[in-house]
């Protein structure tokens, strides 16, 4: 395993940039995600990591070399393509086994190497087979394969579970986090889907036209966002942003929240730590996940970042485990998470507590997060 | 840690490494070449005889336009062209007519359609000689249909199209026609097959009955396959030699000739390879005139894509 | 025509007269091309007298081979009486090579645009796309003034020659089409796993090409077997292929017509592209449908 760095990674299609600047440094041994909506240039910085495309400006160093003019099958990176990219004409055998093949690797080693990692992945039996009788997980397996059998410093996994059904991913997603605890090595991997990011991830990297966002551990992009567009692409369902105003109250500051019941409700907040001296009487974004909005419960009232509301009951959407409210304040439909059991009804009054420990503020203009702090 | 085997990095880079960037291009050289010299290259030439005086043999001397205003104020020329136009025009419209039929009726879920289908095309395997000898010879004026037609008690019909010098050019369509059809046919066929279902459910859900379905929905919505039919249709037209050759050879007389044969006759068989050439480059204009308007609008909607 | 569509319509009188008329027009059009093909045959195993007597579809009072024997060995084709058989043998070392070698060419070049994209190559490509339209008329004359420098005019060679560098612009086209439908990162991930240009070329792609490779085979046969322009401009004598033959056997003027020995001949031209028509239909119709798929 070996330690990725990558360098202000500039990349232009023609005219076009895709990549703006990019500079993220790998620990060895650890799981990166890249992450971000189609079209924000993960996957062209995955192709110039495995070296697939060329740098237009910027350096790549795997370990202590610098890579740039280095190609693929030099860099000693493996890869694990969206569609498996497996050799039809190809036995599964000769499928983990060809890299090896090309590299002049004695037979014997190839044989050991083949069963090791035939067993590690549980594919033993499907060896002798070609890639087109094999299943869609069964065939993801064998592309990890290829890449293992290779043992190489750097894996790189390009959206590997978006052709697999949701059960099959979500399993999928756990051996590739075991398979990772077993070898160690680093890895860096591509996906949209922020579910994935989370719960792979050592650190992520979030992207959106080409520029880095944010690169953090998921619980710090989770609770501590740099700016509008992270703390509303991590998490399902999204944080609400409720356009509010800070105002002075008897206490400190409150925020002006209007639900439709009652003229409006002032929500106090606690200041401490919170630097919002500039911000009064300006608009502002709140934002709040939908778990920090809920039901009330004893134990919420006697806690003081707990603030009451009420808000009237748009649609209620039962899942299971909790059941989603949605109701509006001040003008935006605001989710709200409730417990199952909580006494809810479309067009009735519901008494909402929210969470004002955890809530985070944005510049409306900038979309920057307000108080972003790093070193939270 | 489960430990595989590491592969040692190849770091020495081989002559053939840094050769690779230049492979795909090194690769492609030849047919480059081939194309820059002998596509490219020889129009030019033929355009810079067409502009000499050259006979039997080259001879580079420049005058102008001379050759032209021969081509355009011989007779036979006029001839050939007009045939063309004749020919090509008849040729297309039948083929796409006749192919469009039979596309229809055999998109009717045929249980024989596989036999019909290669029976229909198996004329395109055949060179244009074999069609035109079997051509020549069913439109044989005294032994072939007229005979046949005869025996079957219609003692008056005769037909001598072959050596008619008014309908000689139409023994061509005929023959043109019959080779053809089968091609248009699979074309058009493909077509129907690529129709989404959904716009023809929705057709019978409005009520639609199915002559109707065909004539107002499907038929309009393979304009792409009409363009691609009348264009591949043209190029043969306008290539058309082999058949003229064997059928009538042009006659009688020159009255079925066509660009094709004019080139050939005047370019070797009668040594003025200035006025062959410039006939060629007229019919390479026209060739032009057709194909690049068609490219350029097929790689534009692919680019739009 | 899906088969809801058929569900949809119900088995009335009228809609069974309607498929009666379908089926009755279909198989008047199966006449329709069947009746040359059988006029030939019919022709070709009468005796001239029964030609003279009869007309094109009477039977024939008795059968004979012997202007298939004629057209084979003995007929006169220009100067000489030997019968279309060189001359098929002729058409034979021709196509052979023809076919190989422009189809070999083009797997590479097809492999080259499809994989190997560089700056200019779409723009070359085009240029090649263009080739295939071109009319030969615009350059037989500089060929034939070529061949003749370079000694080869009028020979198998020269012939050859011509064939494989106008059927590359079509074999390229067709593996070019077949190779963009095969997915880029069957490519990415052999360089990642060390293969090179070469490799990725005879262990990945070529293994899964056989259907464009029948498919371009059958195509250029038929092309180059059927040809007749390069044929009757570029060879001359005992070297023309069989297609000039005929042509020269059926225009001949001197003597009586054997119109037997005609068709005879006819059908020995046609039989090589038939028999693969008949054997490898589906992958001919796919080569006449990739030519007209453009770009």
């Amino acid at each position: 395993m070996a330690s990725l760095s990558i360098r202000n990674i500039r990349k232009s299609f023609g005219s076009t940039e895709v990549l703006k600047g990019i500079s993220i440094d790998v620990e060895p041994g650890e799981f990166l995600v890249l992450v971000g909506p189609s079209g924000c240039g993960k996957s062209t910085l995955l192709n110039l990591i495995a070296g697939l495309e060329k740098i237009t400006s910027g350096e790549i160093y795997i370990g202590e070399n610098l890579v740039n003019r280095v190609s693929p099958k030099d860099r000693d990176i493996a890869m694990v393509f969206q569609s498996y990219a497996l050799y039809p004409n190809m036995k599964v055998r000769k499928n983990i086994s060809f890299g090896l093949e090309t590299r002049k690797v004695p037979k014997a080693e190839i044989e050991k190497t083949v069963q090791k990692v035939a067993s590690m992945l549980q594919i033993e039996g499907l060896l002798d087979r070609k890639p087109s009788q094999l299943s869609g997980g069964q065939r993801q397996r064998v592309a990890m394969g290829r890449a293992l059998a290779r043992s190489p410093s750097v894996f790189l996994f390009d959206e590997p579970l978006s052709n697999l059904d949701a059960k099959l991913r979500v399993e999928m997603r756990t051996e590739i986090k075991l398979l990772h605890h077993r070898i160690k090595t680093t890895i860096v991997y591509v996906t949209h889907d922020q579910i994935e990011a989370m719960t792979l991830a050592d650190k992520i990297a979030i992207m959106k036209d080409g520029i880095l966002h944010q690169f953090d551990t998921p619980k710090q992009v989770y609770e501590n966002p740099t700016n509008l567009f992270v703390a509303g692409f991590i998490g399902s369902p999204a944080m609400n942003f409720i356009p509010t105003r800070l105002i002075r109250s008897d206490g400190g500051a409150s925020l002006v929240l209007k639900t439709g019941v009652n003229q409006s409700q002032n929500v106090q907040l606690n200041q401490s730590g919170l630097k919002l001296d500039d911000w009064f009487d300006k608009d502002i974004i709140l934002g709040i996940r939908p778990e920090q909005i809920t039901d009330t419960l004893a134990r919420h009232e006697t806690n003081g970042h707990f603030q009451s509301i009420e808000c009237i009951v748009k649609v209620i959407e039962p899942t299971g485990p909790d059941t989603l409210v949605f109701a509006d304040i001040n003008g935006k439909e605001v989710t709200c998470r409730v417990h199952p059991d909580a006494q809810c009804r479309p067009g009735e009054t519901m008494q909402m507590m929210i969470d004002m420990s955890k809530a985070l503020f944005f510049d409306p203009d900038s979309e920057a997060r307000i108080n972003f702090n790093e070193n939270l | 840690m489960t430990s595989l085997v590491h592969t040692p990095t190849a770091r020495k880079k081989s002559l053939f490494d840094h050769l690779e960037i230049f492979l795909p291009k090194l690769v492609l050289a030849p047919t480059f070449i081939a194309g820059i010299i002998f596509v490219y290259g020889f129009i030019l030439w033929t355009a810079v005889l067409s502009f000499t005086k050259s006979r039997l043999l080259p001879k580079y001397e420049f005058v102008g336009l001379y050759q032209y205003v021969k081509l355009f104020t011989n007779d036979r020329w006029w001839v050939a062209s007009k045939n063309l136009l004749v020919f090509g025009f008849l040729f297309v419209v039948i083929c796409i007519v006749l192919g469009l039929l039979l596309a229809i009726l055999l998109d009717q879920r045929i249980r024989i359609e596989g036999a019909i289908r290669t029976i229909y095309l198996y004329p395109m395997a055949l060179s244009f000689i074999v069609t035109g000898t079997a051509w020549k010879w069913i439109l044989n004026p005294s032994l072939g249909l007229e005979r046949l037609v005869r025996q079957l008690g219609f003692e008056n019909f005769s037909f001598d199209w072959l050596v008619n010098a008014d309908m000689s050019i139409y023994t061509v369509v005929i023959a043109g026609v019959w080779q053809s059809s089968g091609f248009v046919m699979a074309l058009f066929l493909a077509g129907l097959r690529g129709i989404d279902d959904a716009i023809i459910k929705a057709a019978q859900v409005d009520g639609a009955s199915l002559p109707r379905i065909y004539w107002r929905i499907i038929i309009p919505s393979m304009r792409p396959v009409f363009f691609s039919a009348v264009i591949i249709l043209s190029h043969i037209a306008i290539k058309s030699f082999d058949l003229v050759m064997v059928l009538t050879r042009g006659g009688p007389g020159y009255s079925s000739d066509l660009p094709a044969t004019f080139m050939y006759a005047f370019a070797f068989t009668r040594s003025r390879l200035a006025f062959g050439a410039a006939s060629a480059m007229v019919m390479f204009g026209a060739v032009m005139a057709i194909i690049i308007p068609y490219l350029y609008s097929e790689l534009r909607v692919k680019r739009n894509e | 025509m899906n088969d809801q569509m058929i569900q949809a319509v119900p088995n009335t009188p009228g809609v069974i007269a309607g498929r009666i008329f379908i089926y009755g027009l279909l198989i008047l059009m199966t006449f329709y091309f069947l009746l040359p093909l059988i006029v030939m045959v019919l022709t070709s195993l009468k005796t001239m007298d029964d030609i003279r007597s009869g007309n094109l579809i009477s039977w024939p009072t008795e059968f004979t081979l012997d202007a298939w024997k004629a057209a084979w060995g003995s007929a006169c084709i220009a100067v000489e009486c030997n019968g279309v058989k060189t001359y098929f043998w002729n058409s034979v070392k021709i196509a052979v090579p023809a076919v190989s070698i422009s189809t070999i060419i083009g797997a590479v070049n097809g492999y080259v645009f499809s994989k190997w994209k560089f700056w200019g190559s779409e723009v070359f490509f085009t240029f090649l796309l263009l080739g295939c339209f071109i009319p030969f008329q615009a350059i037989l004359l500089p060929m034939a003034q070529t061949l003749g420098k370079l000694g080869l005019s009028q020979s198998l060679a020269g012939l050859i020659l011509v064939h494989i560098i106008y059927g590359l612009a079509f074999t390229t086209l067709f593996f070019r089409n077949y190779y963009v439908s095969i997915p880029d990162e069957l490519v990415k991930a052999a360089r990642i796993d060390g293969a090179g240009f070469f490799r990725i070329f005879w262990k990945i792609l070529l293994p899964v090409s056989t259907p464009i490779f029948v498919v371009c085979v059958i195509w250029q046969t038929t092309q180059i077997w059927n040809d007749f322009l390069f044929g009757v401009v570029f060879s001359a004598g005992g070297n023309q292929p069989i297609t000039v033959a005929l042509n020269n056997l059926v225009n001949t003027s001197t003597g009586v017509k054997e119109y037997n020995v005609d068709m005879a001949a006819a059908i020995i031209a046609a039989t090589p592209t038939l028999l693969v028509y008949i054997i490898a239909g589906k992958y001919f119709l796919r080569g006449l449908t990739a030519g007209s798929v453009k770009g």
